[in-house]
């Protein structure tokens, strides 16, 4: 099946006129709870990373206007209301409030709202939070029969989501020629990465042949190569570039852009927790992932070769080839040539997941795509420590929720 | 052709999900559904309204869809899968296809057929659906599709 390019391909349109969008907006502060199974409550979580981001940017927490909250599917009411439910935790202070949830998009959107807010006047200064509690193993999907949740369904067919996982890897060493050692390779890189970060889960290196000898999970996918579930808390400060330079910030880093996409018909890819595409029979069919990053670098009027470093959604090892591609740091084929010639790595050419990526955190739903952002603050900043990429400018991350949400923002210095 | 219809072999059998594949054993299709408007094929095949933006259809045929295709992709499953997967005791694993169906143009994915590993297949083979019990619970059997290499 070819599929389309991710060219969005709006069809020009005289009612649709889009403000330039004159008020740039900085991220203030970045904070996080470290990642781990703590097994204690999310708001917890929440509010020591909120605590952190607030303490980073230099204001006060009754200085915040607005609190966009990630949910959490997984803690009941108070994790359906998160902004509410944090901003009670840090003090009710009258501030506006909105949560939302898009699975691992969560925090993307989150930072959007608060984005528009700041750039429609609405307010100045606002806090964004995703923090979450997760079980062991598998996340298997809630009780009941409900044959008409797709998501019930492919677990009552034995679809887990390392099969999705799976598929892509497969379909790499089929067609591109990917090894398991490529895979592995992989592993061992973001571990080096992750192994100094002290908001990582795991900090520790691996061989090759050490994740080569792990347990096969979903053929060639082994069990250090699919991410855990994990708890953990992620929080910004977001402004105005006024209200930023009134403060007299130095360290403020620009949002370039940000891009919540969702996909086009005839969607090609194969999604969780989909049993089939969308049917390209009457349609062209179309790759929704291709075209996540793209609207974040049109609005930062920037090109992936801009691009010093990235954060991608490495929920397998494997999985971080695929993403290469997609935000254009390679053409397709060409992500384990890249991989291979070390471009990727702390010190090549466009270093991918200097954090240590989900192989070194594992996830946490609603705060994985804030923890991202926090991550290329510090390094856009210089203040990455032992895993700092030299003379990082642009970053960029990528990621994709459950259900078509789509999740990229671009960071400038 | 009804989801209903009992044929040898799966006397009494149960289909793991109604109204998704036939239950004629010798003949097994999924069942689909085609905008009478746009012909875009949907799977599953219960749909209201034309998911095609530029299509504003809202009637379809259940037609069934291809029974043969080629595979996509393919894996296993190493480890017994949470509930609502109802596992052998001890369990087995299995392997799973994703299948492109040429003239529907779109990808379904199956367990394979049982026996078969992922070392009997790979991107780009030819397969055909059959029907397989996928579990026994309480003594009834429950059937699903399966993809089977063709020889
Ligand atoms: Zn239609």
């Amino acid at each position: 099946m070819s599929v389309g390019s991710g060219s969005r391909n709006h069809k020009p349109n005289s009612l649709l006129r889009k403000n330039i969008m004159s008020r740039d907006v900085v991220i203030l502060g970045a904070g996080m709870h470290p990642w781990g199974k703590w097994g204690k409550n999310f708001v917890e979580y929440g509010v020591h990373a909120a605590r952190a981001a607030l303490k980073d940017a230099g204001i006060k927490w009754q200085d915040i206007e607005f609190v966009a909250g990630g949910a959490t599917m997984r803690n009941g009411y108070p994790g359906y209301v998160a902004g509410a439910t944090f901003s009670q935790a840090l003090g009710w202070q009258g501030n506006e409030i909105m949560t939302c949830y898009a699975a691992c998009a969560t925090g993307s959107q989150a930072l959007a709202a608060a984005r528009a807010k700041i750039q429609a006047g609405q307010c100045e200064v606002a806090l964004v939070v995703g923090a979450d509690t997760t079980p062991k193993g598998f996340l298997a999907p809630q009780k009941g029969e409900r044959p008409d949740d797709p998501d019930w369904v492919r677990f009552r067919l034995g679809i887990t989501n390392p099969t999705y996982f799976s598929l892509y890897a497969q379909r790499r060493k089929d067609v591109y020629g990917a090894t398991d050692e490529d895979f592995a390779a992989i592993k061992v890189k973001n571990a080096e990465h992750g192994f100094s970060n002290e908001y990582a889960r795991y900090r520790k290196k691996f061989t090759i042949e050490e994740v080569l000898a792990s347990p096969m999970v979903a053929s060639p996918l082994r069990l250090f190569e699919i991410c855990a579930t994990s708890d953990g808390g992620a929080a910004v400060v977001v402004a105005s570039k006024e209200y930023a330079d009134r403060l007299g910030s130095q360290r403020q880093i620009k949002i370039g852009g940000i891009s919540t996409v969702s996909p086009k018909f005839a969607s090609a890819d194969v999604e969780m927790p989909d049993i089939a595409t969308d049917s390209a029979a009457a349609s062209d069919a179309y790759s929704f992932r291709a075209s996540i990053a793209q609207k974040a670098y049109e609005e930062a009027g920037i090109g992936p070769e801009d691009v010093s470093l990235a954060e991608v959604y490495d929920l397998s090892s494997a999985m971080e080839l695929d993403w290469y591609e997609y935000i254009g740091l390679c053409a397709q084929g060409e992500a384990e040539k890249l991989l291979r010639d070390g471009d990727t790595r702390i010190g090549g050419r466009v270093p991918v997941n200097a954090s240590g990526g989900l192989a070194c955190f594992g996830e946490a739903v609603p705060a994985q795509a804030l923890a991202q952002v926090c991550e290329l603050t510090m390094q856009l900043r210089g203040e990455a420590g032992d895993r700092q990429v030299k003379d990082a400018n642009v970053g960029v991350t990528g990621n994709q929720g459950l259900f078509g949400h789509g999740s990229s923002v671009v960071l400038q210095r | 052709m009804s989801s209903s219809e009992i044929s040898n072999g799966v006397n009494e059998a149960l289909p793991v999900i109604e109204g998704w594949f036939t239950m004629d054993k010798a003949d097994a299709h999924l069942i689909g559904s085609q905008c009478t408007r746009c012909q875009t094929y949907f799977f599953p095949g219960k749909v209201t309204f034309c998911r095609n933006p530029t299509c504003e259809g809202d009637t379809f045929d259940a037609v069934p869809l291809s029974r043969e295709g080629t595979i996509w992709s393919y894996t296993d499953a190493q480890y017994k899968p949470p509930e609502p997967y109802v596992a052998a005791d001890p369990f087995e694993p299995y392997a799973i296809a994703a299948v492109e169906l040429a003239k529907e143009r779109m990808i379904i994915l199956g367990q394979l057929a049982k026996g078969i590993t992922v070392d009997d297949v790979t991107t780009g083979m030819q397969v055909e659906l059959q029907l397989q019990t996928l579990f026994s619970k309480d003594g009834q059997d429950y059937v699903s599709w399966v993809w089977q290499p063709k020889s």
